[in-house]
């Protein structure tokens, strides 16, 4: 179990707001936005893997994405190495790009399909470093192997590859620069499983090996139980519960991860029918048209009349276990009387 | 999967054998090789291609072998038909049309490849900075709608009338009408090929190889240059293939309108339109340059394309 008691943060999120805004009518208007990523907040420890779990459209992979700036946030702060990032002009992220890469989710649409395999890895090389052609093309081979793809490959076009190589290319691509921070937006979910296994058994490797950082989004619960240290649940753009691994998956304290673990398929065919599933009523709300209160009030089994009024703050509760949720806030009813005195005000 | 059976270890310059056997990758071949391989599969292309060199070989090097002045009248010898002296007869003037379809080509292909040239630089330009940058789109695309609108009749008129004569005195009488007209011509036929472009830079903007681009910090000029045009070849192409055959035609239209080159200054599409007035007596006179003006255009169109599928990797090889 990886101990974060030791390691340095690399990366530090504070308050990430990422709002789209919505535009009606002729004028184009501003009249709301959608809050894909609405004040998420954690660290990640320098070599560990923080896994970051949701379902479709909780802002996930938006969230990755704004990390490494490839939107501009609304607002909060991002600090990766020591370096604030969220509103750094351009030249000072294209110096900062080396340490901080993605792999992307669909290997076909990630790759350009008019560049050669070589053209492809060595991109950032060639963007980032003075490197000869010869020595370029090295280092391409030497990428190439340590992914374990053939160096014959070198002049292929992407469509001629497999879903797995294709990914191994993008995997070599991030690599190439020897980053530290590699955002790993749902690798796995569109290749099939025999090929996931094969991916994630490779970041692995190439984490030990090289001492990598991750931030591993996925819906897929069981493999995020495999590769992450820590895991963070998403929900409508709020982290609702971050915790260590084990402790998560044994013992999840928010009422939605606990309906998120217990709609995991569980081989055994006896426990998977006996198993008491929390099925949840109704669908997400909407992110432009947030409830107000708790995000989760809407479809929450435990939800309480404070849930409406009030938005949890995400608390530690125990060391390393965070959750916003008013089942654990302590003060809440300090907080609620303290709510209804100022509103009565 | 196979590639992970077959991984090589990483090359060892130490062991002469290890050395050897990196020897054998085959180092990243330029691709214009392999654009040239498929190109050579392409029949239509490689007869384009071929009867394209042919019409410039009969164009710029003709005139050398066959040094017949195009402006030389032999008033006794009008209106003949084919024959050794005149290969392919000659004008209601004597002169000799093989010559004169000689010197009208040089114009015709000239103003065709430059004005074609002018009009897919701006429209490329137009398109990709509209599609690429937001705050240029709306300026950009609602000047495209301003140029499709425009008359283009009154517009040529109006430019002619008024920098005829200040070009002629620059460039030369012909010279400065070959830049008129070629000016002209380019910058109004750009409008489809920004629209297309723009409309192709849109929806490859958003695709994943651009945001991984963006997040190795690929500035937007190398961009454009490296993700963008390579993808959007294909549109471009086909609108250059159709925009030489566009501009020699409005060449000869305009020259046909005395808005071009002088009467006596051969170009296909002038030789055309003088040979109507004789198609009952000479009909080979509008048949020259009438083939003469289709076929580059064919020959024109199958280069392009054989080009787009040889530049499209997907369809390479196959």
């Amino acid at each position: 179990m990886f101990d974060t008691s030791g390691a340095r943060k690399l990366v530090e999120v504070r308050d990430l707001k990422m709002h789209f805004p919505i535009r009606t009518g002729l004028m184009r208007r501003l009249t709301g936005s959608v809050k894909a990523v609405d004040g998420v907040s954690f660290d990640i420890y320098e070599g560990e893997t923080l896994g970051l779990v949701g379902e479709s459209g909780c802002g996930k992979s938006t969230c990755g994405r704004a990390i490494l700036r490839l939107y501009d946030p609304t607002s909060g702060s991002i600090v990766i190495d020591g370096e604030e990032i969220a509103h750094a002009p351009f030249d000072k992220l294209r110096r900062l790009r080396p340490k901080m890469q993605m792999v992307f989710q669909d290997p076909q649409a990630s790759l350009n399909p008019r560049m050669t395999v070589a053209g492809i890895i060595g991109e950032p090389l060639q963007e980032h470093t003075d490197l000869t052609a010869d020595q370029r093309l090295e280092r391409i081979y030497e990428l190439m192997d340590a992914v374990g793809l053939n160096r014959d490959f070198a002049n292929r076009y992407p469509h001629a590859f497999s879903g797995g190589q294709r990914q191994r290319i993008g995997i070599a691509r991030a690599l190439a620069l020897n980053p530290k921070f590699i955002v790993c937006d749902e690798p796995i979910a569109a290749l099939d499983v025999s090929i996931q296994a094969q991916v994630v058994n490779l970041l692995e490797e190439l984490q030990a090996r090289l001492g990598l950082t991750y931030l591993f989004i996925s819906h897929d619960l069981s493999m995020v139980r495999h590769i992450a240290n820590r895991v963070a649940v998403m929900y409508l753009g709020r982290v609702v519960e971050l915790a260590p691994r084990d402790a998560l998956y044994e013992d999840p304290l928010h009422p939605y991860t606990r309906a998120l673990l217990s709609a995991v398929p569980e081989p055994d065919p006896a426990i998977h029918d006996a198993a008491n599933r929390i099925i949840l009523q109704g669908d997400v709300p909407s992110p432009a048209n947030p409830p107000d209160g708790c995000n989760f009030c809407t479809r929450c089994p435990q939800v309480m009349e404070i849930c409406r009024r009030i938005d949890p703050d995400i608390q530690e509760i125990a060391p390393g276990r965070f959750v916003a949720c008013h089942l654990y806030t302590k003060e809440t009813e300090k907080t609620a009387a303290h709510a209804a005195q100022s509103t009565g005000a | 999967m196979t590639e992970t059976a077959d991984r090589t270890a990483a090359p060892a310059p130490a062991t002469p054998a290890l050395a050897a056997e990196f020897e054998t990758y085959a180092a990243p071949r330029n691709q214009w090789w392999d654009v040239w391989d498929q190109f050579k599969t392409h029949k239509g292309a490689l007869f384009g291609l071929g009867f394209f060199v042919f019409t410039l070989l009969f164009v710029f090097v003709g005139p050398l072998v066959w040094t017949m002045d195009p402006q030389f009248i032999d008033i006794r010898a009008r209106n003949a038909g084919p024959s050794l002296a005149h290969p392919m007869g000659t004008d209601q003037l004597g002169r000799d049309t093989m010559a004169r379809m000689m010197a009208g080509g040089q114009t015709s292909i000239a103003v065709g490849l430059t004005a074609m040239a002018l009009a897919l630089l701006l429209g490329t330009l137009v398109g990709v900075l509209a599609g690429y940058f937001r705050r240029l789109d709306g300026l950009l695309m609602r000047t495209t709608d301003l140029f499709l609108a425009m008359p283009l009749l009154p517009l040529l008129l109006v430019t002619i009338m008024l920098f005829r004569d200040p070009l002629r005195a620059n460039f030369g009488p012909e010279g400065g009408i070959f830049v008129l007209i070629v000016f002209m011509i380019g910058v109004t036929s750009w409008m489809q090929t920004a629209r297309v472009v723009r409309a192709e830079v849109l929806a490859l903007k958003e695709r994943e190889f651009v945001l991984a681009a963006r997040s190795i910090g690929t500035p937007s000029r190398r961009m454009i240059t490296r993700h963008l045009l390579p993808n959007v070849m294909s549109p471009i192409m086909v609108s250059a293939t159709l925009g030489i055959a566009n501009a020699i035609i409005t060449e000869s239209a305009l020259s046909f309108l005395g808005l071009g080159f002088p009467s006596d200054f051969p170009t296909w599409g002038r030789l055309l339109f003088d040979a109507t007035d004789w198609l009952t007596q000479n009909p080979e006179r509008v048949i020259w340059p009438g083939m003469a003006i289709s076929l580059t255009v064919l020959s024109v169109n199958y280069i392009g394309d054989g080009l787009r599928d040889a530049l499209d990797p997907r369809i390479r090889g196959r």
